[in-house]
């Protein structure tokens, strides 16, 4: 159930914020727990107090809203997937959350995720297995697979997760519901366990365009305690939710349509395209020439931001510490590798590597710049279309277990969703019908719009005109 | 960018982190695959082009300066992994002349 049907029926008191709290509770023991896996806590006595104090006449009042767990919630558990912060306990609220509550929702459960974020199938979490409900074999896509399997399995009604190359819109695609990145600095990060500083952001996860936008609405802004959010002035996101494509430039980047893409993925996404076009749209091919090089440079750009944020994890003042170390240095190096998995450490000594003094110029410098040359390729192309459409995954969903020794090819995945993550643009996947792939039936998959810097607004919109 | 050798244990140690021998030979070509994959970036002409280090470039902005109640002295040790007389313990780092 949408939080837009859910809050016609809280109104008009046809049902309560506990009656819904204890209902998501039954389905999460039902559905989740030993078999989708999405939650890896929730604390339903905590979340009924807090619906005992709810103001229903706020925008999101009474809606539990499911987070994931690299978002700090005050009194609850924060492991973002790590053995190394399994018994954490969050100290206070992220601002997302501070937010949340202010709209009247209701933070309910913890949801599994690849670890800090790292992977793309939520296999890489230290704390259990998430499935995507669609199909128990395989993966719900990652990082956020919890929040996205948890929506997609009505075990929740909506959700946080946060994006760093990809990690809202690919799980949203393999599990069939919206997802959405705001654009960089839309949102404040304070309070998500930092992965990559400069390409981390929140965003909602939900079953309706017309949900995202009032997640967005809600937690949008500046905020003091994130100097990278930005000053601009939020707008309504509801206002011209439904104002249609009529007359909308919308490009498609031919590098996105290549080879790679799965038959079944290409056929749906030209579906989509001809009915915006259909709609009044006006469909133009454009090109993104540097988009060969975007996962190259994402893989340069993100270990090396990763590498340096997680040095806080040192066994010292809160999170994992291995026990009779021999002296300080041996204390730090025996947590962490305890404490950590193995992507986590590839990242740590891949970003270590291309920040270290010999090779800076050579790999974290030149990404950085062709960091700009894959920008420019953005604001060049917006000069003459609203948006950009593409697929979200060149394949759906994958098996679990699936993935190999080769981490490179799981990375070369995620090429259709980290380029807007480096420019910093604001990109939704939407549910774009289902199809047949490696003996799975019926499998979901999105369709990716990537708009203008802050034009959220705009990219609700013509999202709102492709959802079916 | 000619040097796709990477010592896994070198580089290791100094992100303060120790590994298996098993962790290093999986490592170590899964790193060189990677570290090969991110050379293609050598044949892009650069010259000329500035970083970008934010894709939003926001600098200098400050927050006013406004006295306010921070986290209490418990919440702050609520999750250190030791603690005595309301401060962190570690081992002795300090070794004596």
């Amino acid at each position: 159930m949408t939080i837009t049907t859910l809050r016609r029926q809280l109104l008009a008191w046809e049902t309560s914020p506990a009656a819904i709290l204890t209902k998501l509770a039954g389905e999460i023991a039902a559905r989740d727990q030993g078999r989708t896996g999405a939650y890896l806590s929730h604390h339903l006595d905590t979340a009924l107090a807090e619906a005992a104090n709810t103001d229903l006449s706020l925008p999101l009042g009474g809606i539990p809203i499911a987070i994931k767990d690299n978002i700090n919630v005050l009194g609850q558990p924060c492991t973002c997937g790590s053995k190394f912060l399994e018994n954490f306990i969050s100290p206070y609220d992220a601002t997302v959350i501070r937010k949340l509550r202010a709209a009247g929702a209701i933070p309910f459960g913890r949801m599994n995720q690849d670890e800090f974020a790292m992977g793309s199938s939520t296999e890489n979490s230290a704390l259990g297995i998430t499935r995507n409900p669609h199909d128990p074999t395989r993966i719900p896509g990652g990082s956020s697979g919890g929040s996205a399997a948890a929506v997609a399995d009505h075990t929740a009604i909506a959700a946080l997760g946060s994006d760093t190359g990809g990690s809202i819109r690919q799980p949203a695609s393999h599990c069939g519901v919206v997802g959405l990145k705001p654009s960089y600095g839309r949102v404040s990060r304070y309070g998500l366990v930092a992965f990559a500083s400069s390409l981390d952001q929140i965003g909602p996860l939900t079953q309706s365009v017309e949900d995202a936008a009032l997640i967005l609405q809600a937690i949008a802004g500046p905020d003091p305690l994130d100097s990278t959010s930005l000053d601009a002035p939020v707008p309504d996101y509801l206002r011209a939710l439904n104002a249609g494509v009529k007359g909308l430039k919308l490009g498609i980047p031919k590098e996105y349509f290549g080879e790679g893409i799965h038959p079944g993925v290409r056929k749906n996404v030209e579906a989509a395209i001809q009915s915006l076009a259909a709609q009044g749209a006006e469909i133009v091919e454009i090109s993104l020439p540097h988009t060969e090089h975007a996962v190259a440079t994402y893989y340069v750009i993100a270990p090396a931001e990763a590498s340096s944020n997680l040095s806080r994890y040192d066994g010292i003042r809160y999170g994992h510490r291995a026990a009779n170390p021999t002296d300080i240095l041996d204390l730090y190096k025996k947590s962490r590798e305890q404490g950590f998995g193995p992507e986590v450490k590839r990242r740590i000594i891949l970003g270590t590597y291309v920040l270290s003094s010999g090779y800076y110029d050579a790999y974290y410098s030149r990404a950085q710049k062709v960091r700009t040359l894959i920008r420019r390729d953005f604001e060049n192309v917006f000069k003459s279309v609203d948006a950009i459409l593409s697929p979200v995954a060149p394949t759906p969903a994958r098996k679990l277990g699936a993935a190999g020794a080769d981490p490179l090819q799981e990375y070369l995945s995620d090429i259709f969703t980290i380029a807007a993550n480096l420019a910093g643009l604001p990109a939704i996947s939407i549910p774009c019908g289902t199809t047949d792939f490696d003996g799975g039936k019926n499998l979901p998959l999105g369709l990716q719009i990537i708009a203008p810097h802050l034009a959220e607004a705009k990219l609700l919109q013509i999202a709102k005109a492709a959802e079916r | 960018m000619s040097h796709r050798h990477i010592d896994v244990r070198y580089v290791a140690n100094l992100a303060r982190l120790e590994l298996t021998a098993d962790e290093v030979a999986t490592f170590q070509p899964q790193l060189e695959a990677i570290l090969g994959h991110v050379e293609a970036l050598s044949k892009l002409d650069v010259s000329g082009i500035d970083p970008t280090a934010h894709a939003t470039a926001v600098f200098g902005k400050m927050r006013e300066d406004i006295p306010h109640v921070s986290l209490s002295q418990t919440a702050m040790l609520s999750n250190a992994p030791d603690q005595a007389q309301g401060q962190i313990r570690v081992p002795k780092v300090v070794t004596e002349a």
